[in-house]
Parts: structure tokens; sequence; C-alpha cells
């Protein structure tokens, strides 16, 4: 990647994130658009994967909704994001939980990290 | 003045704009282009300007193109135009606000919001099959069919030839392409960058004229 391209996503990086990965349950709060006015909305599920990198980086999450899955995709350094909290850190092996799709129920459970992990 | 530059492709990449959306940029490093020649009615027969971007040592540019650049050698008329790696004419109806040794930068051509046609080499592809070249369907992989990738007929035998322009197997890309109705998304003036909405042609790093239309 050029130099110049690197400087233009670092500028678009915002300070601070939390540390999360996936596993982690995390809430969101997106900022919406409802019929003129603008609102803060919150949708908590697990992180199952982490896309990109820099400015391009994403993340999507999954939680289940009356009985039926539902995923968003957030982009980390959007404008439109504001805030990620980190609700629980999740102990997994894999960095794409894409299996998580196929199970419902005690299977769908993930495992709990209770060792310390850096928080920033 | 001019309605075209010339520039570098650096890359790719998104922005986020003001209401939060994000757009796919191409990133071009825009001039700034050097005047070396006007071109008049009286001289020439029409009016034009050559314009060069990017630098060039002068010890790798050959004597007469040297003397091009700076007007004759023994006494130049201008000893401070340095040599450039590209020229290129761009047609224009006045050149009187030009002059030669002048610097066009990315802001005296473009404005944000303008429409724009980019102009680059597209990358080569080497010699290419017919799939890839002219997107031909080929043949089924597995059912038996033992044709997978092959151009089949090239006619019909009444003919006895093969007509001029039969698709065929041959050398892909490396062509000049032009791509037209861009939009003009981003000037950054300072560092002479240029944001172009979507996707130009060619490599990184490759040549491109971007001119208004």
């Amino acid at each position: 990647m050029h130099p110049l391209i690197s400087e233009i996503e670092r500028s678009q990086v915002k300070e601070s994130v939390p540390l999360f990965k996936s596993g982690d349950t995390v809430k969101v709060y997106a900022k919406v658009v409802e019929g003129g006015k603008e609102r803060i909305q919150m949708f908590e599920g697990v992180v199952i994967a982490r896309n990109g990198s820099q400015s391009r980086s994403s993340f999507t999450v999954r939680k289940i909704s009356h009985q039926v899955g539902v995923e968003r995709t957030f982009l980390i350094h959007s404008p439109r994001i504001d805030r990620i909290e980190v609700v629980r850190r999740g102990l997994v092996r894999r960095a794409k939980l894409y299996y998580l799709r196929d199970l419902v129920g005690k299977k769908a459970r993930i495992k709990e990290d209770r060792s310390v992990r850096p928080t920033a | 003045m001019v309605n075209t530059i010339l520039g570098k492709k650096l890359g790719m990449t998104q922005v986020f704009n003001e209401d939060g959306s994000v757009t796919p940029v191409s990133v071009i490093e825009a001039g700034p282009c050097i005047v070396t020649q006007l071109k008049s009615v009286e001289t020439d027969g029409y009016i034009a300007v050559q314009v060069g971007f990017g630098d060039r040592r002068p010890k790798h540019v050959t004597k007469p193109q040297l003397g091009h650049f700076r007007g004759g050698l023994k006494s130049p008329k201008h000893p401070d135009v340095k040599p450039c790696r590209t020229l290129q004419e761009v047609r224009t109806d006045d050149i009187s606000d030009l002059s030669i040794g002048q610097s066009i930068t990315v802001d005296n051509v473009l404005e944000v919001g303008d429409q724009v046609k980019v102009t680059g080499t597209s990358k080569g592809k080497g010699f290419a099959g017919v799939v890839k070249r002219y997107h031909f369907h080929g043949g089924d992989e597995t059912h038996g069919i033992m044709v997978h990738r092959k151009p089949q007929s090239s006619g019909a035998t009444d003919a006895a030839r093969t007509f001029k322009g039969t698709k065929k197997p041959g050398h892909m890309g490396s062509k000049t392409v032009t791509v037209r109705g861009l939009t003009v998304w981003r000037i950054d003036t300072e560092k002479n960058l240029l944001f172009i909405r979507g996707a130009v042609p060619g490599a990184n790093d490759g040549l491109l004229t971007i001119t208004r239309i």
C-alpha cells in the first residue's frame, strides 16, 4: 500500500476503540436516522468476525431476536457508531465463528474467558 | 486554461463522508504539471499546450530533450524548467493565460463534484483464452464433456474461411482504456491528491490523464 494511502486511512481511524475479538459479547451503540431525527440504537450480540485493517476494518455481530438469527456488520471507525462496549469476553479457538449460524440453544453458547485481558 | 491534468495512480481506499456513509475512492497524485511548449496557429496551425509530469534527473535526459525543456542549450530561454518524465499535449482554445515553465496544479483544473474522464493503460493479462478475454461461457466441467475452455467453432464451413474480427485467444490488457463520467470526490491541494469515486484504469503507479467533461 502506498504510504500516502496509509496516511489517509490512519487519519480516519478513531482514537480509542475497545479491544475485542471474535467470541466477545458487545453492545454497539449505532446512530440511526428515523423520521428526520437522529437517535442512538443499541445492538447487543456475539462478535463472530472481524475483517479488514485500519479505517476499513469492520466486525459482524450476531444475536437471536424472536427466535430468528440477526447479524449486523459495522465499520469500526464509522462516525455512525457512537461507542462500543464489551459485555463479556468469550473463549473461542477460531477467528471466524460462522459455525454458530448452524447451532441453536445450548450448543450455541460460548465459554467465558476469565483470564485477565487488557482493556483499552 | 486547460481542462486536463496528468497524474499517477496511488491505489484505492474508502473514505467516510460527513453523513457517515462510505465511498470507495481512487487516490491519484495529480500534478503539478509544467507547461513545456505552447502551440499556436501561427507556428503549428492549431492551438495546444504541451505539459509535463513527473521528475527526471537531468543526467538521464538526452541533450536534444534538455534543449526542448530549456528552450536551447547554449543560451536557454527557460533555464529553470526541470525535465519531466512524461510529456503530453492538451488541446485547448485559449493559451493566453499560460506561459512556459508555469505550474498547473490540480485545483487549477478540477473542482469537487466535477465529472471527469480518466485515461490509463489497463493491466496486462498476457496471452489469454476466450473465456477470460471475451467472457465465453466455456463448456461443462463434468457430464462427460471433454472441451472446457476452448473457443469451439470459429464460423460457418460454407465460407471456407474465418471472418475478420472473430473472437480468438490472444493478447489481453495493456491497452489504453478510458472511463467516462467519474466524479471528483475530494481534492487535497497540499499533497496534490485527487480522490475520484470508483475505480480508474491500470495498475498502481500507472500514468493517468484526467479530463473534465
